[in-house]
């Protein structure tokens, strides 16, 4: 006979420790066989599901399931979905795809996934720029800050070999012997001054002379740049590779000129106009 | 040495005998299912189900809990069918968990996804509500409303009206699966089957529009997730409320566990009056109750017990105190012509004094005056929530990357991400401005004149930009410069405004 507890008249385990006994409260049976149940159907589990690592892959499962061809037939039925919108946004021009709410929400949702993907590592993923990479949120723009203009940059890239890329090139003055150490001096002093930043009045005064000879046919006259040649503003706030008096030395001694490549073929042409369009409207867009 | 101590004690304590469902005519420390290995020390540690086979009780409590049971299954299948009128852009359905628009209606209420906590709310008064009722009454939610006392009442029911009563089917159950055994068992699991299917297709009924998903449902149109659903929850009715039953009260409810620490010596618990009961035994028309007590050991609080224990050995972690053994008693005690209430609910502090001085029962206690104060303080919260509600929630968002872009004449320009909620059931529009920027111009991206279209019941994101000149950049006197978006209701000319920073360069 099993034993009882002398207090409860409970029947116990038959443990004991320091007089304290344990009282036998035994667990249903079907709570048991739920158990077993779980064993034979994590068995089943290992047939059908991809179950158990091997040296190099592992079960695949009688039904074959991957998660991966799972998320791909995901990935391809989205973009199923998107297609009526990306047809439209193809074949509409793009001032009208920015006068459709809709097409201008889709749009610009897929230009900022897009810029995420491609333009951030260089333009930085708010688009805010760094040392030689614009910035896509101020109001300068090298080449135009149009939709159309921006359309043409993304399409055909800058210095970028495509046929009909951006392109022009600054002379290195110093460094190709134009313009004497002296002279990038003077000529620096007069860019300065441009802003209202010059410290030497004369050496600026010298300078331009040097500017209206070399440097104004790309920068214009009065050096308010031309977007054109893709010869920005020196006269302005916003400089692309700083503006103190060593760094326009240096700029004007080897000159400058930033690549950015041409992204027909590599993005389809909707996504490029998504991201004319998102570029757009970052704040600068003219 | 613990068999010795047994052997002194015959009769042990009123109160302590859990699990032991055995007749206790006997010696009660003694029973069959205490002896299973004679001699050997090996007892099993896993325990076969005991059958219970409830009868059916008459009484006060009874009829109570027939009306609990239409309420709730009523309000249960019917709420889904209730209309409620909001308007032609959204459902008319009074309460509906709308998962793909990501909203949930009830009545007059509608909660957007960041409302949750009016849920969290709920569940909190809830769950206070439990202990206040738990700490002055003892587990009146377990016997009369949950759930699955409702249910496996009602499958009781289905049981009973096939299969006859508790006599009835203890002899059927002694027959194979053959004859009368067969089809009134039959007719038992199908009206179960048909009783859980009901139940699952119910549930599915707040998360679409009722009739529309009904008739897809009859039409095979309903989408797969709505008879995956409608599969699931019938076979737990099913499983849980005809055939686990008692089970799941004992051995899966965690809430058996907690409530111990509810109750105290004021609490009324369903309770056997051991004072005047004992000493038990039977007893014949004519004879003289002298010197003993009342209880005449028929054992119908047992038989009418949906968990199947003695109420008589005092509280038990099975007994989901649904009155059904008061019930059982008093018609005993009426027709031996003795005092009702046997059985009833009462203390534990007049339980220990007996006849002698059954002092009135203490309801108003620290415990219970804490809980009705949580309730009071978290319902006028939510009240107070609720009422200041507004129906056009606007969030500024600054651009964090950038914080601020230069622009080349020297103006600074800031980027933000505005968020209109328009709560009301018709399309509204809205006029963004900034106020207590000098000098501030203000450009948004696809809206003209800064006015924003909002759809009824929804949300609209805008792109805003807040551009200064030079000249008011050069006034501003620190890096960030506070200021007001104010939003203007087009039609109504109702104005909200929503604080907001300007960013600059460090001076």
């Amino acid at each position: 006979m099993a034993k009882k507890h002398g207090d409860t008249s409970e029947e116990t385990t038959g443990h004991e420790w320091d007089g304290i006994a344990e009282l036998n409260k035994p667990l249903p049976k079907w709570w048991l066989y739920t158990f077993y149940a779980c064993i034979i159907w994590a068995i089943g589990y290992w047939i059908l599901y991809p179950a158990w690592p091997l040296v190099s892959g592992y079960t695949k499962g009688y039904l074959g399931y991957s998660q991966r061809e799972r998320v791909a037939e995901d990935l391809a039925q989205a973009k199923a979905a998107q297609a009526t919108y990306r047809d439209k946004i193809a074949s509409s021009d793009l001032k009208a795809i920015e006068a459709d709410p809709q097409l201008l929400s889709f749009a610009l949702a897929g230009g900022a996934a897009a810029f995420g993907d491609n333009c951030a590592p260089c333009h930085g993923r708010g688009a805010q720029g760094a040392f030689g990479y614009p910035n896509l949120r101020d109001d300068v723009w090298l080449w135009g800050g149009s939709l159309d203009a921006i359309h043409q940059t993304i399409q055909h890239g800058i210095r970028s070999g495509d046929p009909e890329m951006r392109n022009t090139q600054m002379p290195a003055f110093g460094k190709l012997g134009m313009l004497k150490p002296e002279q990038v001096n003077d000529v620096a002093e007069y860019v300065l001054s441009l802003s209202g930043n010059a410290d030497d009045q004369a050496a600026a005064g010298r300078g331009a002379t040097i500017f209206a000879a070399n440097c104004s046919p790309c920068h214009g006259k009065d050096g308010k740049g031309n977007q054109a040649l893709g010869a920005p503003n020196l006269t302005d706030e916003l400089w692309l590779y700083g503006g103190d008096k060593a760094t326009v030395i240096e700029t004007i001694t080897n000159s400058r000129g930033g690549v950015m490549p041409a992204w027909t073929g590599r993005l389809d042409p909707a996504t490029i106009k998504e991201l004319a369009i998102y570029v757009h409207s970052l704040g600068g867009g003219q | 040495m613990a068999m010795a101590e047994v052997q002194e004690r015959p009769s042990a304590p009123v109160g302590r005998r859990n699990g032991n469902r055995a007749p206790m005519n006997t010696a009660p420390s003694v029973t069959a299912s205490d002896t299973p290995a004679a001699g050997g020390e090996k007892t099993s540690l896993y325990a076969g189900r005991t059958k219970v086979y409830p009868k059916e009780a008459h009484g006060t409590f009874r009829t109570i809990k027939w009306i609990v049971m239409a309420v709730t299954l009523g309000i249960y299948y019917f709420v889904p069918w209730i209309r409620w009128d909001r308007g032609p852009y959204l459902p008319d359905q009074a309460v509906l968990i709308d998962f793909p628009s990501r909203r949930f209606y009830f009545f007059f209420l509608e909660i957007w996804p960041q409302e949750f906590y009016y849920v969290t709310g709920l569940l909190v008064l809830a769950a206070l509500g439990l202990f206040l009722v738990t700490s002055i009454a003892g587990r009146v939610w377990c016997g009369y409303t949950c759930p699955q006392t409702v249910w496996t009442d009602l499958m009781i029911a289905v049981e009973r009206f096939w299969q006859g009563d508790r006599n009835a089917r203890l002899r059927l159950d002694k027959h194979p699966w053959a004859g009368e055994t067969l089809w009134k068992k039959g007719a038992t699991h199908l009206t179960w089957l048909l009783i859980a299917i009901a139940t699952g297709g119910a549930w599915v009924f707040y998360f679409a529009d009722a009739p529309t998903l009904a008739h897809q449902f009859l039409t095979f149109q309903a989408p797969t997730v709505a008879y995956l659903f409608v599969g699931l929850f019938a076979a737990s009715t099913y499983v849980l409320g005809g055939i686990a039953r008692e089970q799941v009260c004992i051995y899966m409810c965690p809430w058996p566990r907690i409530q111990g620490a509810m109750f105290d010596r004021d609490s009324l618990l369903i309770s056997y009056r051991a004072w005047r009961g004992e000493p038990r035994g039977p007893h014949k028309t004519g004879q003289s109750w002298d010197g003993r007590g009342d209880c005449v050991d028929c054992r119908q609080c047992v038989a009418v017990c949906p968990t199947g224990i003695d109420i008589r050995n005092g509280p038990q972690l099975e007994c989901i105190q649904c009155a059904l053994c008061i019930d059982a008693c008093d018609e005993i005690m009426i027709k031996v012509e003795r005092p009702t209430g046997l059985i009833a609910y009462d203390t534990v502090r007049n339980l220990e004094v007996g006849d002698k001085a059954a002092e009135p029962v203490k309801i108003v206690r620290p415990r219970v005056i804490l809980y009705a104060a949580a309730i009071a303080v978290v319902s006028a919260i939510m009240l107070v929530a609720l009422m200041l509600r507004p129906d056009l929630d606007v969030s500024v968002l600054h651009d964090r990357n950038p914080l601020y872009v230069k622009l080349s004449d020297g103006g600074v320009r800031n980027g933000f991400t505005i968020k209109l909620l328009n709560k009301l059931y018709t399309p509204r529009a809205y006029k963004v401005s900034v106020e207590g920027l000098p000098g501030a111009k203000l450009d948004m991206i696809g809206h003209e004149d800064a006015v924003v279209p909002v759809p009824p019941d929804n949300l609209q994101s805008v792109t805003v930009y807040v551009t200064l000149d030079k000249a008011g950049v050069k006034a501003l006197t620190q890096t960030a410069t506070e200021f007001e978006f104010v939003i203007t209701d087009v039609a109504s000319g109702a104005t909200l405004e929503h604080d907001a920073t300007f960013q600059g360069p460090l001076r």
